[in-house]
């Protein structure tokens, strides 16, 4: 019992594929709009992923500056400095003496003539501390920020990463809005797949009606239309992550000159394998729904007469 | 055993025109009839009842044991899985062969697919077209399409079959012939109801005949002793 229903939906599945396979150029045209459609959100999905792969390799230039107090010694300073390199987590510091701030703060800034009426230096000697790459992340940086800050030498503590952390905020930003556009075409592809599979049920009216008469159950009816819904949401998914592959291996030449030219080694990933699947279950799912809420609609419509 | 049964049963479409009236009307397992009357009496009408394809409008209906008016929409698959219906026009599957036209009622009750050869071939010999089994209903002639019709209506054995206008398009020599086949399965005990103003046929077939005329029952042979 329970294999003849098993082999029932397997002929089906293939009753539904032969069908598509006999109108070759209407099912290729259906999946190719159902991939573009899939593709877009995917690919800016994919885009943003790889922007804040690269961003994270910029976390790892995050540094912390010490800017110690007006009254600290030089000699006090250096020896701070030495005691701070040898800290866990430290991987070298840079000592910016009090001349050596003013100078450059000179050159940049174009007040040289004005700095010079000042009787003395405003400017306090800043400590750089370049964490190592174990500790090149948000969190051990914190860590690292609020054990330096305690230093009594020490007067302000910051973390240079708020320009990477603004980053991330408009990815997260992003990532947001790729999620409600995927919900749209999501749409989309559901309204498409429901297009067809109406069509497809008003072309085999007959047969329809013909079913109906000889005791064809709406279920029975139904199942022939959602493995051909399914089946098309399942192609124009694959066919949206052979877009996607396309893609991205005519734009990875261009990838890695760029990365180079900045001394990366930086590759473009595309999806995941948990990824993948997800976006053709998604596709098989738009397609079974599309194709269900189709036919409920118009099977009823069709009664013998 | 009562099959068919009919008290005050009336028919309005949606419209308001009357095509059945007060119709009263018993049929027991295992007979034949003849449902006669000009065009427009409402034959068609009645075995659309008895289909549940309509519903009565009032009256009393039971057909194989099932009240047609507390019948759910649900049910009704199940319900017409007993009844063999031969079209006029056959109502065949243009895409598809002989076989998987006789074989469509199989596959939508889910019969057994061992038992599915042996039984469309079974009812494809009864009609005399085993040897058209792969041919598609196109390249058979119109007394060949009503016989995969005949074919595909009692491959599931069904207890009452019924059949509007037969032989309409058919000459006499295929009239007979198709004749012959309803004849044969009601000797093996089904339940044959035959819509027709064919009276060659009537006269031929010696059965019960049921006349309408303009929605009401004209005259009943009654039961054939
Ligand atoms: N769906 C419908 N809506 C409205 N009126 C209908 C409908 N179906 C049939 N009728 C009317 O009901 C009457 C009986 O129709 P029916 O088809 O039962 O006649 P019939 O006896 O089968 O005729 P024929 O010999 O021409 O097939 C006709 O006058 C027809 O116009
Ligand atoms: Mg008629």
């Amino acid at each position: 019992m329970i294999k003849n229903y098993f082999l029932r939906h397997a002929q089906v599945f293939f009753y539904s594929l032969g069908q598509l396979t006999r109108t070759p150029v209407a099912t290729l045209l259906t999946m190719a709009v159902i991939g573009i459609t899939l593709a877009l959100p995917a690919g800016l999905y994919v885009a943003i992923d790889n922007i804040q792969r690269l961003a994270r390799g910029w976390e790892d230039n995050g540094q912390i500056s010490l800017f110690l107090k007006q009254d600290v010694s030089v000699a006090a300073a250096e020896k701070l400095s030495n005691k701070i390199r040898r800290t866990p987590g430290v991987a070298w510091v840079d000592y910016i003496s009090r001349e050596a701030a003013l100078a450059e703060f000179k050159r940049l800034s174009g007040f040289g003539e004005a700095l010079k009426a000042l009787d003395s230096n405003p400017l306090p000697a800043v400590l750089i501390v370049h964490p190592s790459p174990a500790y090149a992340n948000p969190d051990a940086l914190q860590t690292l920020l609020k054990e330096l800050r305690h230093y009594n030498e020490v007067d302000i503590a910051q973390l240079d990463l708020e320009w990477v952390r603004r980053l991330h905020a408009m990815l997260d930003l992003a990532q947001q809005s790729v999620f409600i556009l995927a919900a749209g075409l999501g749409l989309a592809v559901l309204l498409i797949i429901g297009n067809t599979i109406r069509l497809a049920v008003l072309n085999r009216r007959d047969e329809i009606e013909i079913t109906k008469l000889i005791g064809g159950t709406n279920a029975f009816i139904r199942r022939p239309f959602l493995y051909a819904g399914t089946l098309q949401g399942l192609l124009g998914a694959i066919f949206a992550w052979l877009l996607l592959a396309l893609a991205l291996l005519l734009l990875s030449t261009p990838i890695q000159n760029l990365a180079s030219l900045y001394g990366s080694q930086f590759e473009a990933e595309s999806l995941s394998f948990l990824a993948t699947l997800a976006l053709i279950g998604i596709g098989g799912l738009l397609g079974w729904l599309g194709s269900r809420l189709a036919v409920g609609r118009h099977l009823r419509a069709i009664e013998p007469r | 055993m009562t099959m068919i049964n009919f008290a005050h049963v009336a028919k309005r479409y949606p419209g308001g025109f009357d095509a059945l009236r007060n119709i009263n009307l018993n049929i027991d397992a295992g007979e034949m009839a003849f449902i006669t009357g000009h065009s427009g009496a409402g034959k068609s009408t009645l075995l659309k009842l008895i289909t549940a394809i309509e519903r009565p409008s009032r009256g009393e209906a039971t057909v194989n044991g099932k009240n047609l008016l507390r019948l759910p929409r649900r049910r009704i698959p199940y319900f017409r899985r007993d009844i063999g219906i031969i079209f006029q026009d056959h109502k065949l599957l243009f895409d598809r062969t002989v076989y998987d036209n006789v074989a469509l009622p199989l596959i939508v009750t889910g019969a057994d697919q061992k038992e599915i050869p042996r039984r469309v071939r079974a009812a494809l010999e009864m009609v005399g077209l085993l040897d058209k089994e792969r041919m598609y209903p196109v390249t058979l002639s119109g007394g060949e399409q009503q016989r995969v019709g005949i074919a595909r209506a009692v491959v599931n054995k069904p207890p009452l079959l019924l059949a509007d206008e037969p032989t309409g398009n058919l000459d006499s020599a295929l009239s007979d012939e198709i004749l012959d086949l309803f004849l044969g399965f009601h000797h093996h005990g089904v339940t044959v109801l035959i819509a027709t103003h064919d009276w060659h046929l009537i006269d031929r077939a010696r059965q019960r005949i049921i006349e309408l005329k303009q929605g009401e029952l004209l005259r009943d042979t009654g039961q054939k002793k």
